[in-house]
């Protein structure tokens, strides 16, 4: 049953925003533009990652920006302190991340609801604090300085922003790809029936700890991803990456543009940082604004735009249908954010 | 054996304020099901407003202590009123994200009038108690005392009042509390502000000897998360016991191990506590 909308999800819209991504460069006045959306890109596959395990999977994991952080201090650490190169070793932050991700899934997936939450909070705690007092290991609070720059790929030199910026939009179409061929698969499928309901999913036959557990180690593989792509891109890193302030961030954007929705992230992820750029008296009180916009929404607007628009366009045509066969069944209700409704 | 003492003196200290916040966290955990990542910032913003009653108003400690009681208790009600009351019959999900708003308004507000610099809290209480060997500053000793005076005060007020009675009640069945009369907005409401006031004290108490700043509310209540958790989530005994457990191993694990590490030790002792039994120390059951 296909009750997606044809217009988020089809090739042109998507194409559409390629187009405008890949152009972005010579529309954006000037190096400081690009920087900003390169950090939004970076920032968008780690929250479509976070999406992956809170949106469809349902299960709100606060360690998030922890296994960012491990991410980027696997490329630091290997490029800076081992000399590995640096392909290698951003290809092992992922995996890392992911295999970090078993361990720390084993045990806290077995807890459900908001136990799953404190414990990853706790989990997000001990990977920040041992970021920070590891010193031999991470250079503690000083961070890691001079983190050399994606060497070329066929021919491309990764030094200057323009080609820094394409390859990081390289990396996010990549995700959202890989995000969208898991969301409209079977596994895809399971995910959101464990989220809608998981005794349900278990009366189906799905393996809970399975699919959990798998849906948690793709999720922070997103994580270490994006934390790798930090790491290249500002080449400093401190214990800051593993605050949870940056999983509350991505919390945000998954909410602003609609959780569980694959359109929704992105557009979370790209838009409120552009708009803190121009609240630029904000910046540091940023929250002052956000953290009651985070209460309104929750209360009023809990799909977010995507979803909302979806939900909106869905009844509609829903309505559409009963009034062509007035004996057709409804079977379209509005998708929900954590449970009780129909798949996504 | 005067080190040894000397450790569990700063274990009660600990335990004391733990158990204070953790108190207010699982009351409302009992009474509406929600983890409210907030409390945290109400902590915090009890440290600010009696900062704020005894520099900017002049008056003394014991009033900036009643003053943050009564600002966060309105502060933590009006939440309630405003967020959590309209998302009651939402899923889980909206009211963590909601609580971790308010967290962020808080914080920013914070930081937005006072600033990010660290603020010193005087107390009148500078004095160092010795005895037989054992050296105690005057407020690790009060806040001994008042800790377990503002706990033995709300058993008295949830065992021997009628109004107490109301709000255990609804944390044990929240549909048979309604059926014989119970006010679930009333209590709702009663049990935020008093969540709010202990949390406000517990600050004020704690302030004097670990500054004021806008993060000061992460770790207490990060920890406060891990008590209930391990005493069992809404059980008033358990968040008793529970902040005394890790009071204790914090002061002993700094002393004895690593004062470095010693924030790690309660998120640790929970990571393993729950590795071996997923439903927690003393809770019935699984979550």
């Amino acid at each position: 049953m296909k009750i997606r909308s044809p217009l988020f999800n089809s090739t042109t819209g998507w194409l559409l925003l390629l187009a405008l991504a890949i152009a972005f460069p010579f529309l954006a006045g000037n190096d400081y533009h690009l920087t900003v959306m390169s950090t939004a890109y970076i920032y968008a596959v780690a929250t479509i990652g976070l999406n992956l395990i809170t949106g469809y999977t349902g299960q709100y994991n606060l360690a998030h920006s922890g296994f960012m952080a491990v991410g980027a201090y696997t490329v630091g650490i290997l490029t800076v302190d081992h000399q590995v190169p640096f392909w290698i070793a951003f290809f092992l932050a992922g995996v890392f991340a992911a295999i970090l991700g078993f361990f720390v899934g084993i045990v806290s997936l077995r807890l459900k609801t908001h136990f799953f939450s404190i414990f990853t909070l706790c989990v997000g705690y001990i990977m920040y604090l041992v970021i920070e007092k590891w010193e031999s290991l991470t250079h503690g609070t000083v961070g890691i300085i001079g983190i050399p720059a994606p060497p070329d790929v066929a021919g491309i030199d990764f030094t200057s922003p323009r080609p820094q910026y394409y390859l990081v939009l390289f990396f996010l179409v990549a995700s959202l790809w890989i995000m969208h061929r898991i969301v409209r698969s079977l596994l895809g499928r399971t995910f959101m029936a464990i989220r809608n309901g998981d005794d349900l999913a278990q009366a189906l036959g799905i393996n809970l700890m399975r699919n959990k557990l798998l849906a948690f180690m793709l999720s922070v593989f997103f994580a270490g991803l994006a934390g790798a792509l930090y790491a290249g891109f500002v080449r400093f890193i401190g214990p800051g990456v593993a605050s949870v302030e940056h999983t509350f961030d991505m919390t945000m954007y998954m909410l602003v543009g609609g959780i569980g929705t694959l359109l929704g992230p992105l557009l979370g992820a790209i838009g409120v940082p552009w708009l803190t750029q121009y609240l630029q008296v904000l910046q540091d009180y940023r929250f002052v604004v956000f953290g009651p916009l985070l209460v309104i929404l929750v209360i009023f607007l809990p799909y977010g735009i995507v979803g909302t628009y979806m939900n909106r366009k869905r009844r509609k045509e829903a309505l559409a249908a009963q009034a062509a066969a007035p004996a057709a069944p409804r079977n379209v209700t509005p998708i929900s954010g954590a449970k009780g409704a129909t798949h996504a | 054996m005067e080190l040894f003492l000397q450790q569990v003196l700063n274990g009660l200290t600990l335990g004391g304020v733990y158990s204070l916040v953790a108190l207010g966290l699982t009351l409302v955990y009992g009474i509406l099901h929600v983890p409210n990542f907030a409390h945290g910032a109400f902590y915090m913003a009890g440290a600010y407003s009696a900062f704020f009653i005894m520099t900017k108003l002049g008056l003394n400690y014991w009033w900036g202590m009643l003053g943050a009681a009564v600002v966060v208790a309105l502060i933590s009600v009006l939440s309630e009123r405003l967020v959590f009351h309209p998302l009651r019959k939402a899923p889980y999900l909206h009211h963590m994200i909601a609580s971790i708003g308010i967290l962020l308004f808080l914080e920013a507000g914070a930081q937005a009038i006072w600033g990010a610099d660290f603020h010193r809290m005087d107390t009148p209480y500078t004095q160092l108690l010795e005895f037989g060997g054992l050296t105690l500053p005057a407020q690790r000793l009060l806040i001994i005392v008042a800790a377990f005076l503002l706990v033995g005060l709300l058993q008295l007020f949830l065992k021997k009042t009628v109004t107490g009675a109301t709000i255990v009640a609804m944390a044990q069945n929240r549909e048979g509390a309604a059926l014989v009369g119970i006010d679930a907005t009333r209590v709702a409401m009663m049990t935020f502000a008093i969540a709010g006031a202990l949390a406000g004290m517990a600050a004020v108490l704690y302030a004097p000897i670990n500054l004021v700043y806008t993060s000061m509310g992460n770790l207490v209540i990060t920890k406060a998360f891990v008590i209930i958790v391990l005493g069992g989530m809404g059980s008033v005994p358990g968040a008793i016991v529970g902040g005394l457990i890790i009071g204790f191993a914090e002061a002993f694990g700094a002393f004895y191990i690593s004062t470095d590490y010693k924030d790690i030790i309660a998120f640790a002792l929970l990571v393993l506590i729950l590795s071996v039994r997923p439903q927690g120390l003393f809770a019935k059951g699984a979550h």
